[in-house]
């Protein structure tokens, strides 16, 4: 009996073994149609019908997708958002790989775009006429969701950056706003010693900001071309941003504060925080996140590395793409080419979204928009000037997703030891060549 | 024997007893076949679909490839998993005795007898237990903060400057503490319980010969709990070893200081869920195991064997 068991077992193991085994086998090709669609084909689809299942967070999608219901009565769209940043992009890799649940629109953040366009996760929306419509759209965003012929999502908002500064702080202190970045570190010295409690802003380890200010800088430690890349962090622009910033950590003038935590809200709202530089996104947040600061904050433009530069950088932002394993393309194209290029634009913007559209941008409405939160000022005018004079050139790696999760590990280290964050960026370097090379690209040195 | 023989030997039987036996062995596997099923299912088969993914590498450029033991080979050489394993070693050298001891200590006490309100203080102890592991350590988070929480509180309070328990010298202290407060009371309801079932005629008999509680401690409790002592010793080796829930809800609050390698669970974790490597995240955690494994049945051993 006892015999018969084990053998019983042993075969149920292998059994079992077999059968995961035959259904992780399973093939795959890359669905890739490069037959054009016309207008009329999707003109078809819309009346035919159907449902889209939409991936995003982005929350003014919820009125786009009502009103385009309502103009289309056949199509419905399913808008799952509940998902956002990792967690998201966990679910959309793991639906790719197993190819089942993939949805047909998914936000894709602008540093992913290319992980998931090399790996022909992205359906190419040049046939569907999405290569016409370049001109619509400003460059930084366009950059990125394009890739030569090809395009792999249309741009959704974008993330010009700005300074944000709690003027009440700075007039407070007589601290007048700083406009380049050593005078942002000379501000930093006057608001820490006025009062121990203030510091010119939150800077724990952010990969995010980390390679925004980078692109301001004129750092470009990423190349990429096709499988190959090149990673250094030992150029010109990033060597003038660890100079800078190394004088702050030193100095501990920076807030320990991890952004999107309670202690940052807390910290934005009673002036623990100065400053914040980020992308044209921001004010939204301000206005749910730190209510009782109403009337305290005002935007003014990035701090320049030499005086009387405007460069600008584009912290964050989105496009939605096209999974290639999803279905309904048609209906899925036009909703997205509704959302971002059509009418949704303009609802989106009502309620608060950056647009990445040059008319939107240029528009007298746009520009002279009063944010109520910024004590009446024309911000928006601030954020079109930073959105025209991104620098170009910039890209990110086709696996930021997961060089940005082991920034704390490495570059991390400069915030709370002894570490030079030069060499925290060296070592994150080295993480990044590590992991391109275990994952077939070529690196080159 | 030989005057058993069959009167009617010409007719042949439909041969019973074969078919008696089947249905005897048929009722035994009825009984444990839900068991094997569930067993398969939710063990064995996690299992084998592991040692199956262990042996493929999957990369962004180059898809799926057959690499054989590369991936154990690759993990043996890993320094970001050793580290992490000596890192939870530490843990379990220096936290587990602490939560033991103080866990042991806590249950004379209440086995004493000498102590007012006894059910009160059990239950208290005990508490920590019942809050889920999460909202502890969210909890303890919150406490943990030089900003806003309770140690941001204390120094303004006192004007003095306690060292930030986040930070990467002081964060793995500030994790055993978390993880002793939530299972200090579990090891000693674990412990008391087997006091209780002493014979109390052993404590009289070490009475009249004269013995003093230390002695009858020493004597009688120690040697009588050892089986509660090793399994607690087993368990706590592996709660250790799997240490994963308090890193992780730590991390929004101390990134620099708590890596994506910080335990061997959370090398995994990240492994899979940020760099997509599933099949070597597998590995990192099938050597796990057998090492778990491997400590656990040495520590049984050893433990049962002075026992004996």
């Amino acid at each position: 009996m006892r015999r018969k068991t084990s053998r019983l077992l042993r075969g149920i193991a292998l059994l079992s073994t077999l059968a995961l085994g035959a259904t992780a086998c399973g093939g795959s090709d890359d669905g890739s149609d490069q037959k054009a669609v016309s207008a009329s084909d999707i003109q078809a689809a819309l009346k035919k019908g159907g449902s889209v299942t939409v991936w995003a967070w982005e929350p003014t999608l919820k009125t786009v997708a009502a009103d385009f219901e309502k103009k289309y009565p056949k199509v419905k769209i399913n808008l799952v958002s509940e998902r956002s940043g990792d967690k998201h992009y966990t679910a959309l890799s793991n639906a790719i790989s197993a190819e089942k649940g993939v949805p047909d629109v998914a936000q894709v953040e602008y540093f992913a775009v290319s992980q998931y366009s090399l790996t022909k996760g992205l359906t190419d929306l040049a046939p569907y006429g999405a290569d016409k419509l370049a001109s619509k759209y400003t460059p930084g965003p366009w950059n990125a969701v394009s890739e030569g012929k090809a395009v792999y999502g249309l741009p959704m908002d974008s993330g010009p950056m700005a300074l944000f500064y709690n003027k009440t702080v700075f007039d407070k202190y007589k601290v007048a706003v700083p406009t380049t970045w050593d005078e942002y570190v000379d501000a930093a010295r006057k608001l820490h010693k006025a009062d121990p409690k203030v510091y010119i802003a939150n800077d724990a380890g952010d990969a995010g900001f980390t390679t925004s200010m980078l692109w301001q800088a004129g750092s470009r430690p990423y190349k990429v071309d096709g499988t190959t890349v090149k990673i250094d962090f030992s150029d010109a622009g990033a060597k003038k941003y660890t100079d800078t910033w190394q004088k702050l950590i030193d100095e501990k003038l920076l807030a320990p504060i991890n952004g999107w935590t309670d202690d940052w809200y807390k910290g934005l709202g009673d002036g623990t925080i100065a400053t914040l530089a980020t992308g044209a996104w921001m004010p939204a947040n301000f206005v749910t996140g730190v209510p009782g600061a109403k009337g305290d904050w005002r935007a003014a433009p990035m701090p320049a590395w030499t005086k009387g530069d405007k460069a600008s950088a584009e912290n964050g932002g989105s496009s939605l793409a096209l999974p290639a394993l999803g279905k309904n393309k048609e209906l899925a194209y036009a909703f997205v080419e509704y959302a971002n290029s059509g009418a949704g634009v303009q609802t989106r913007v009502k309620q608060g979204a950056f647009p990445a559209t040059t008319a939107e941008l240029q528009s007298t409405e746009f520009q002279s928009t009063k944010f109520d939160y910024f004590g009446g000022q024309e911000a928006n005018k601030i954020f079109a000037d930073s959105a025209a004079n991104v620098a170009d050139d910039w890209s990110y790696l086709p696996f930021q997703q997961y060089a940005n999760s082991i920034f704390n590990d490495t570059v991390g280290k400069a915030y709370v030891s002894g570490t030079k964050l030069a060499d925290g960026l060296k070592a994150w370097q080295d993480a990044s060549v590590k992991y391109g090379e275990e994952q077939g690209f070529t690196v080159e040195k | 024997m030989t005057t058993l023989q069959p009167p009617a030997a010409a007719e042949p039987r439909p041969a019973p007893p074969p078919a008696r036996r089947d249905r005897r062995s048929w009722t035994g596997w009825g009984f444990i076949g839900p068991f094997v099923a569930v067993f398969a299912l939710v063990f064995l088969a996690p299992i084998a679909y592991s040692i199956y993914l262990s042996l493929f590498r999957d990369q962004l450029i180059g898809g799926t490839t057959f690499v054989g033991v590369d991936n154990y080979t690759q993990a043996l050489k890993d320094d970001q998993f050793w580290a992490a394993l000596g890192r939870v070693s530490l843990f379990l050298a220096v936290q587990v005795p602490i939560m033991l001891g103080i866990a042991l200590l806590v249950a004379l006490v209440l086995d004493s007898g000498r102590l007012y309100g006894k059910s009160f203080f059990r239950i208290t102890i005990f508490l920590p237990y019942a809050v889920p592991a999460v909202v502890a350590t969210l909890m303890w988070g919150f406490m943990y903060g030089t900003k806003y929480g309770l140690v941001g509180d204390i120094n303004e309070a006192f004007g003095v400057s306690l060292p930030d328990p986040l930070s990467p010298d002081l964060v793995l202290a500030s994790i055993g503490n978390i993880v002793t407060w939530e299972f200090v009371g579990y090891n000693m309801l674990i412990f008391y319980s087997a006091l209780r079932v002493i014979p109390h005629s052993l404590y009289e008999a070490a009475e009249i010969d004269g013995a003093g509680q230390i002695r009858v401690i020493t004597a009688i409790k120690l040697p009588a709990i050892r089986g509660a002592l090793v399994i607690a010793t087993i368990f706590s080796i592996i709660g250790s070893f799997q240490l994963f829930n308090e890193p992780n809800i730590l991390r929004p609050l101390a990134r620099n200081a708590i890596t994506t390698d910080y335990t061997p669970n959370y090398y995994t974790y990240s492994l899979s869920f940020n760099g997509q490597q599933h099949n070597y995240s597998a590995t990192v955690a099938i050597i796990m195991g057998v090492i778990t494994m491997v400590i656990a049945y040495v520590v049984q051993l050893r433990g049962m064997r002075k026992g004996a």
